[in-house]
């Protein structure tokens, strides 16, 4: 479970400081999901770094499963990120020399699963994405629609108990955009994951159970259970 | 996953490698082309003194030759007859003089062999023989009144003088041939050092422990070809005949000594009875080599001591300007290369890790710990030095090969002035303190050693930690962060 408690992040930017989160509160119960909105440079993405331990808050603490992510050590922090949370990028970002198989692999390095246990994993992985005849491929021998496909591979491989998507659809036309959520959707139902998604796209925030609006850094939150369905 | 990644990353970044290796090559290849040529002059160097020195010698003792007394000029002097009937018999002169010093006593040899760390000295005598031989030719008195009177002996100088009605001489003159060699006087029970010792005898044998005062000799090969001397034959030396036993090729390009003898019959030969001018020493152990010579002059007063090294700082001519300029110019240039090679690899090395922020972002963000990615930079950086260490030991050895198939010439003038008191090599001091010099032509050539490989790689591996150093430093500092804001 997440517990956010008066998170605030301050960046400064020459002389100037600004602040990104203002002391935002926010429960999430494990296998939950919520979609974060809100305008360019209201701070979702700064909050998806806070939650994902991608970066700490200024003011504020950020626990999961009652460990604070704002004190705990780099070390610390960066083996919860690969135990426990798994990510999902706008642009995709796959290694571009790597293939998909090994692309997917590289999330099960820093646990020191064997080689050959984690080509398995990872092929396993790829074909639970529908990717399984495309284990050798580049990714610039894939699609925008294939390589969000490989990413999502990449985050769920190593069975994490968080998601978090930055965007997931915002490089993919209308209809991948459908396909890969519907993915995500199912994927959230059959791992029981915590699916936390950031988006612009209305249409997908219409349809989360709790949408948390983010407007120069402050949160509202929505409770939108009949949206579902 | 590490070594594919690797491998898959330098595959994608191929230019980029190529010009970071061929940096590290350049600087590399210098380093080994300089250490090669380096190494070369000091075999250059080595054979120019062991020549002079022969083999196993560390150092020599000597005599200064001092300023010659009132009424001597210490010049030769010939004598000729002036034959009084008209004869055109050829006339001979041999003028023996001792060379290289004034002469030390044969005792001091034993004196010398006795200080410590002295493994052992022999003692040598070395002569310069010139011979001048020819003929004079009578001139003809003629009466200018026509009458031919009997005139007086009259050499190309003679004239006339007195009334108008004397005899005047005409024609007459002499032709005589010059011809100066260096002859040694060897120590036959033991060759190991001195004169002999930086030579092997190629035709015929050397001197038995017996001959210590037998009339035989060892011609170099250069002289005997010279005289068309052979083994077997003989030689003659201010009136005394040798047998040549045999022939000696000098170890090195030239030798400066014609004629080798028995020291007793070099002695007998310059009327030097007991008594030498070089003496040969050999130290116990290398590293000791200036102690023993300080006690040698602290113990045997009026000597000098001469070692390779004080040798060394003799040579002159285009060795000693080569090896000066690879010494100070070629090694600054390699360092100034290779520091600038380090600098352009650390450089890319860095701007390509600021390329790949996204990269490395999502690594860490997927819990990578800084650690790993920098190891995976370092290691790319390591292959790159690797990749510039063999293309740049390639280039070296190349340019190593180059330098020994071409084997310029160069000069070694190695000498000094003799008589004056300074440092005097077996080969300094002529006769009458004239500045004497002994001048070699040596092939340059580029030997490369283990070292200078094990240099090359150690330089390699030390660009790509540097390089690697550089951008693992960078890459440790990006946030996974980066890897959510940096969008393409």
């Amino acid at each position: 479970m997440y517990r956010l408690t008066g998170v605030t992040k301050r960046y400064s930017r020459g002389k100037e400081t600004v602040e990104a989160l203002r002391g935002v509160d926010l429960t999430i119960e494990d296998g939950d999901q919520l979609v974060i909105q809100g305008p360019t440079g209201g701070g979702k993405s700064t909050l998806l770094q806070m939650i994902g331990g991608l970066d700490r808050p200024t003011e504020g603490s950020v626990e999961l499963d009652g460990v604070d992510l704002a004190k705990i050590s780099e070390a610390r922090l960066t083996r919860l990120r690969a135990e426990k949370i798994g990510i999902i990028f706008q642009s995709f970002n796959l290694i571009p020399t790597l293939t998909a198989q090994e692309n997917v692999e590289t999330a099960l390095v820093p646990l020191g699963v064997k080689p050959a246990e984690r080509r398995e994993r990872a092929a396993e992985a790829l074909r639970s994405v529908g990717l399984g005849e495309r284990l050798t491929h580049a990714p610039a021998e894939l699609s925008g629609g294939q390589q969000q496909r490989v990413a999502i591979a990449r985050a769920l491989v190593k069975k994490p108990k968080v998601l978090l998507a930055d965007e997931p659809t915002g490089n993919l036309d209308e209809s991948m955009r459908d396909e890969i959520m519907a993915l995500l959707e199912g994927l959230w139902h059959e791992y029981g994951l915590t699916f936390i998604l950031v988006t612009h796209d209305s249409s997908i925030a219409r349809r989360a159970p709790r949408l948390a609006t983010i407007k120069a850094g402050q949160l509202t939150l929505t409770e939108q259970s009949l949206a579902q369905g | 996953m590490f070594g594919i990644y690797l491998k898959r990353e330098l595959g994608r970044r191929k230019k980029a490698a190529l010009v970071i290796a061929l940096g590290l090559a350049l600087g590399i290849a210098l380093v080994i082309t300089v250490n090669s040529v380096s190494a070369g002059m000091t075999q250059a160097q080595d054979k120019v003194l062991k020549s002079l020195y022969g083999l196993g010698t560390d150092m020599t003792v000597t005599k200064a030759r001092s300023a010659p007394t009132s009424g001597s000029s210490g010049r030769p002097n010939f004598q000729f007859d002036a034959n009084s009937n008209d004869s055109d018999d050829t006339q001979s002169s041999d003028r023996v003089m001792t060379q290289g010093g004034q002469a030390l006593a044969s005792s001091v040899v034993t004196k010398v062999s006795q200080q410590s760390g002295v493994a052992s000295a022999v003692g040598a005598l070395t002569l310069n023989v010139t011979k001048v031989d020819g003929s004079f030719t009578q001139g003809k008195a003629q009466s200018s009144g026509g009458n031919t009177g009997n005139g007086g002996q009259g050499g190309p100088g003679g004239g006339s003088s007195g009334s108008t009605a004397a005899p005047q001489v005409q024609g007459g003159g002499a032709n005589f041939d010059v011809n100066s060699y260096s002859v040694a006087g060897v120590d036959v029970t033991d060759q190991t050092l001195g004169p002999l010792a930086g030579s092997k005898i190629t035709t015929g044998k050397t001197f038995t422990a017996a001959q210590t005062d037998a009339k035989v000799a060892v011609v170099s090969k250069a002289y005997a070809k010279e005289n068309s001397l052979k083994v077997g034959g003989t030689l003659k030396i201010s009136g005394t005949k040798y047998t040549i036993i045999g022939i000696a090729t000098p170890d090195s390009s030239e030798s400066t000594t014609d004629v080798y003898l028995p020291l007793k019959q070099a002695q007998t030969l310059a009327d030097a009875k007991n008594q030498v001018t070089t003496i040969y020493v050999k130290a116990s152990d290398s590293k000791q080599i200036d102690s023993v010579k300080s006690a040698i002059q602290k113990n045997i007063s009026g000597t000098t001591v001469t070692t390779s090294a004080d040798l060394a700082e003799t040579v002159s001519g285009s060795l000693s300007t080569a090896s000066n300029l690879a010494t100070s110019v070629g090694k600054w240039l390699s360092i100034a290369v290779l520091v600038a090679a380090f600098l352009v690899a650390a450089l890319l090395t860095s701007s390509a890790v600021s390329r790949r922020v996204r990269e490395f972002g999502t690594l860490k963000a997927l819990g990578w710990p800084s650690r790993r990615v920098t190891r995976q930079v370092v290691g790319e950086s390591i292959v790159n030095g690797l990749l510039g260490g063999a293309l740049g030991i390639g280039l070296g050895l190349a340019a190593a090969y180059a330098v020994t198939m071409i084997s310029p010439k160069l000069t070694a003038q190695l000498g000094n002035t003799g008589g004056g008191g300074g440092a005097g090599g077996p080969g300094g001091g002529g006769p009458g303190q004239q500045a004497t010099q002994n001048t070699m032509e040596i092939a340059l050539t580029a030997p490369v050693s283990m070292t200078t490989i094990a240099l090359a790689v150690g330089l390699a591996v030390t660009g790509g930690l540097i390089a690697g150093a550089m951008g693992g430093w960078r890459a440790s500092r990006m946030r996974p962060a980066d890897a959510l804001r940096s969008v393409s």
